[in-house]
């Protein structure tokens, strides 16, 4: 990365926090961690315009968590929201009504079932219009604000309450995660990045990075979800960190459509280490483990890693199969 | 003030023009285009100083221009039909969000099957959103309702959106003179619009939060219905302001040949026009005949309506719509407006008619005076009429032998 970053050690964390301890927010939420954290980049002057999910109930009126704006728009358009307060915030400081000083951060927040699912049309058009904005997407693989069902970005072999592992269906999910980086990537958004709690100063740099840019700034943050995944609230890190480890979750970044992995785990730790703690993925080890299903989950890693290391130069030792 | 021959389109491109609006998100739809087409070449020649945005639906369009409201613009922005359904659960939010934008509807019948010409189930889907409702009979009317709908939505004892309606084709199309207004003068009946509690660095806000809990959700309701019937007032002052500067006089409803009628019809838009016809030539044949326009649909003006309606022998209620499995819209709205009312007319009858634009010949016009007529002086019960002529009945049938591979 740049030299110029402010982000060089953990130490250089903002100390300025925007959200308020105590927040409605399930214990161990990587959603509204990443949210935390993205806003200590951004600063005070920040218009949140939100998606239904799960950040929606914690702004129960009368109270907010959060020391900025913040508007819910509906399900399907935060992102034609984001256009309508950055166009009425543009022509009012043009026209000399608002002085600059008043000028605002415009960041879309939705969860993965808006991003992936809902708002799938208005996301496109966003970027299409090279709408001056940041979308974060806080990635927790299903639909987790109204009790896990599966969304389109629900990876394969992962239980949900729509995708229940059944004799019949025995492996849960299985369609593939849609790959939204790429999607993104190709509709030419000009930055579009992964980010995990696990790596905060990569989460930090990403988002200056995006500062530094105008039109849309695309962020997918992967988001354990102890409620969804099932597992010990304490545990989101390291969870997210073996996401890392594994390469099940790679951290990356596209500029102008050129992708560049910016943690690259030099040895990929075997899949089955992340999918062993979660219950979501129980139903892989129990009543028999399904070798099957797991070599199918590491191979994918390992293809993905593959193309990867050949199209950027990466060593990476892939992890053996099962 | 200059006359002009304008299509109802683009009166109603010259009022969001002359109201100075600063933001017009837009989505195409016939028969609606033509005002974001003359919009869009205004702001690009810099006749207008606005932002014109084009969104990727209804939807979006809806979400962007409610929450540029939210942020401190003026905002137009116009759809029919599809559009007005594609966008339905976003006025709602709006109303909820209490952002006083301008939404012109020029109405289209509602698929399936899909149609092109007028009638009012767009438009009155949007009922009960909570965005005030104006409708248009003329291209005048059109322009200018849209300046007054702004003046009552930005008047801080109401803070609502609202929607002014005028027909696809029998207006949006049809060339009308209109009288612009002056610049000058529109600036004095409509100043700036102060938008309460903004998105801003030095004051954050939040807006559309959760409720989570029924006492609060039904203050916030009952906080909107109220704005609403507050409304009513507002328009009121609005509009003798209004007759001040342009000396045109616009009330939530309208009598024509009312003094000693006893056969009256309810009609809005630009139908209404038909009406008129039909009326007058009754009178010639010495009928007591009359018409009631109803200009306003949200808030519903049920006293003035109730005022203008009592003592009179039989009412006919004409909705241009039709609810399957309980018959006009309106029709019970009218109803209930006078039920408790002393002196309330014998009968009223309903009537369903015009539907996707489907001309409505003076003899069938002349047909429903005669069944309130009849009404009255057998004193039988009013029972629902639908307009449909024998030929058009036959050609129906026609097309559906055509359809079926028949002969």
């Amino acid at each position: 990365m740049e030299a110029t970053t402010r982000f060089k050690t953990l130490k250089d964390l903002p100390t300025e926090d925007y959200v308020a301890p105590g927040n409605t927010m399930c214990a161990g939420c990587g959603g509204i961690l990443a949210l935390r954290t993205f806003h200590k980049v951004l600063g005070p002057n920040v218009a949140w315009v939100n998606a239904a999910g799960c950040m929606t109930v914690t702004m129960a009126y009368p109270l907010s968590p959060i020391k900025s704006n913040w508007l819910y728009t509906a399900f399907a358009s935060a992102p034609a929201g984001a256009q309508g307060i950055r166009d009425a915030l543009d022509v009012l400081m043009a026209k000399g009504r608002l002085p600059k000083s008043e000028d605002l951060k415009v960041v879309v927040v939705s969860g993965d079932g808006a991003a992936y699912d809902i708002g799938f049309q208005a996301t496109s058009g966003a970027i299409d219009r090279h709408l001056d904005f940041y979308y974060l997407c806080y990635d927790n693989e299903a639909y987790g604000n109204t009790g896990f069902q599966m969304s389109s970005s629900t990876p394969w072999g992962s239980s949900s309450k729509t995708t229940p592992p059944t004799p019949a269906y025995p492996l849960g999910n299985t369609n593939r995660k849609k790959d939204l980086f790429e999607v993104w990537r190709v509709e030419k958004a000009p930055y579009v990045a992964t980010l995990s709690n696990s790596h905060e100063v990569d989460f930090l740099r990403k988002v200056e990075k995006g500062g530094t840019i105008r039109g849309p700034k695309m962020y997918i943050a992967f988001a354990a979800c102890p409620t969804g995944w099932g597992y010990d609230p304490k545990d989101s890190i390291e969870l997210e960190k073996l996401a890392v480890q594994t390469g099940v979750w790679p951290l990356k970044e596209a500029v102008n459509g050129v992708v560049k992995h910016t943690i690259v785990p030099r040895t990929l730790t075997p899949v089955v280490e992340y999918l062993k703690r979660q219950e979501r993925f129980e139903h892989l080890f129990k009543p028999v483990e399904k070798t099957e299903a797991i070599q199918s989950i590491q191979a994918a890693v390992n293809e993905y890693w593959r193309q990867a290391s050949a199209s950027e130069g990466l060593q990476v030792r892939l992890a053996e199969t099962p | 003030m200059n006359g002009r021959l304008l299509t109802g389109n683009t009166a109603a491109a010259w009022a969001a023009r002359l109201a100075r609006v600063d933001y017009i998100p837009a989505y195409p739809i016939t028969p609606q285009t033509e005002i974001i087409e003359v919009i869009a070449d205004w702001v690009r020649e810099g006749a207008m100083d606005a932002k014109f945005v084009q969104l990727e639906s209804e939807h979006s369009m809806m979400t962007a221009a409610g929450a540029a409201s939210l942020a401190g613009a003026r905002v137009f922005t116009a759809t029919s039909s599809q559009g007005m359904l594609y966008a339905m659960e976003m006025l709602y939010n709006v109303a909820g969000w209490r952002a006083p934008m301008v939404l012109m509807n020029v109405s289209r019948g509602v698929a399936a099957p899909i149609v092109l010409e007028p009638d009012h189930n767009d438009v009155l889907a949007a009922r009960d959103s909570g965005f005030l409702q104006l409708h248009s009979e003329t291209c005048q009317e059109a322009l200018d309702l849209v300046l007054l709908a702004y003046r009552v939505a930005e008047d801080s004892r109401v803070m609502l959106p609202a929607i002014v309606n005028m027909d696809g084709f029998y207006l949006s199309f049809t060339r009308e003179r209109v009288l612009l207004p002056e610049q000058k003068e529109v600036d004095r009946f409509l100043p700036r619009y102060k938008p309460v509690g903004p998105l801003r660095a030095t004051k954050p806000v939040s807006r559309g939060s959760a409720v989570m809990e029924g006492w609060l959700y039904s203050y916030f309701r009952y906080n909107t219905h109220a704005s609403s019937l507050r409304a009513k007032r507002v328009f009121s002052e609005a509009s003798k302001d209004f007759e001040e500067l342009f000396g045109r006089s616009y009330g939530p409803v309208e009598g024509y040949m009312l003094d000693d009628a006893e056969y009256v019809i309810v009609m809005s838009n630009s139908f209404t026009a038909l009406g008129r016809q039909a009326v007058k030539a009754m009178r010639e044949k010495g009928v007591p005949a009359g018409l009631l326009k109803l200009r306003m649909i949200r808030p519903f003006p049920a006293d003035e309506l109730a005022a203008m309606l009592k003592g009179r022998k039989v009412v006919a209620v004409f909705d241009q719509n039709i609810a399957p499995g309980s018959g006009g819209i309106l029709y019970p709205e009218v109803a209930a407006s006078l039920y408790n009312v002393r002196g309330r007319p014998n009968a009223l009858l309903p009537v369903v008619g015009a539907l996707g634009g489907k001309q409505i010949t003076s003899k069938e016009m002349a047909a429903i005076f005669d069944e309130m007529k009849e009404i009255d002086r057998e004193g039988k019960d009013p029972k629902p009429i639908f307009l449909m002529r024998k030929d058009e009945l036959d050609r129906a049938q026609k097309a559906v032998a055509v359809a079926e591979g028949g002969k």
